[in-house]
């Protein structure tokens, strides 16, 4: 319901179906969608990003470490660790500058758990990849360029 | 209902390291099929790990995550013999929930 419901929207001519999408959307509120932040990842510039994951000004800081491959055969499976040698550390972010919409995944790293996320991910061609760290109320990044010899977006 | 999670979680000095491989197409919305038709996008948008009913990491996925995700994270204040509970749902409000006992 909830899928059609954004389908609707997307679609202009789609008015009825919104009204109905969004009656039903009243009576069986989605958690799934109420936790997504769709602004954030729909953005296409690290700058819109970081304001939609709500930071401004991020300071390029090397206690970020990016570990991942220099070159990745395969785009459509590229592993990234990222480490925050940051105290405070409570917000970890990836982004890839290239793809086509910029962040692509964002963890939430409670008290008490390390600043270290593991995941692969998807790039669409070479590109510059963003580490996004939030410590205390700060914003911090550190980048690196990732070539990728076969893109994991295609068809 | 998609197939169940790989969890491991084992102790790594005086934390946990969680290692988990989910089985999800994680479709972009953006690849079309043979007859040209876009594929629509079909991804996990959230994931939660809880210890001991404490939240140890939550997390917000877009399209770009690999097919069958793989994460791992480490934490403090686990112990062997304690569960860490991983969940997902995706962008049609599919959900799953799988648990792993510390080792």
């Amino acid at each position: 319901m909830h899928s059609g419901r954004r389908k609707a929207l997307q679609d202009a001519g789609g008015l009825a179906v919104l009204a109905l999408g969004m009656a039903a959307g009243l009576f069986k509120p989605s958690i799934a969608r109420a936790d997504w932040n769709k602004e954030a990842f729909s953005t296409k510039s690290f700058a819109e990003a970081v304001k939609d994951l709500g930071g401004s000004q991020p300071v390029e800081s090397k206690e970020i470490r990016i570990d991942s491959p220099d070159i990745a055969e395969n785009g459509a499976v590229v592993p990234f660790a990222v480490s925050s040698g940051m105290p405070d550390t409570q917000k970890i972010a990836l982004l890839i500058e290239k793809n086509p919409n910029i962040l692509a995944a964002e963890f939430d790293i409670p008290a008490g758990t390390e600043g270290w996320i593991n995941t692969r991910v998807k790039m669409n061609q070479t590109s510059r990849v963003i580490a996004l760290v939030k410590a205390g109320d700060k914003y911090y990044y550190n980048a690196k360029e990732v070539k990728v010899t076969l893109g994991g977006c295609g068809g | 209902m998609a197939d169940p999670m790989k969890i491991r979680a084992q102790m790594q000095g005086d934390k946990v390291e969680v290692k988990v491989l989910m089985a999800h197409e994680m479709e972009t919305g953006l690849r079309k099929d043979s007859s040209g038709k876009p594929i629509p996008a079909w991804f996990i948008q959230n994931v939660t790990a809880t210890c001991n009913g404490k939240t140890v990491l939550s997390a917000e996925w877009g399209p770009a995550v690999s097919k069958n995700p793989f994460l791992a994270f480490r934490f403090s204040g686990g112990k062997p013999g304690d569960k860490v509970t991983i969940s997902w749902v995706d962008n049609h409000g599919d959900k799953r929930t799988d648990e792993a006992t510390i080792s």
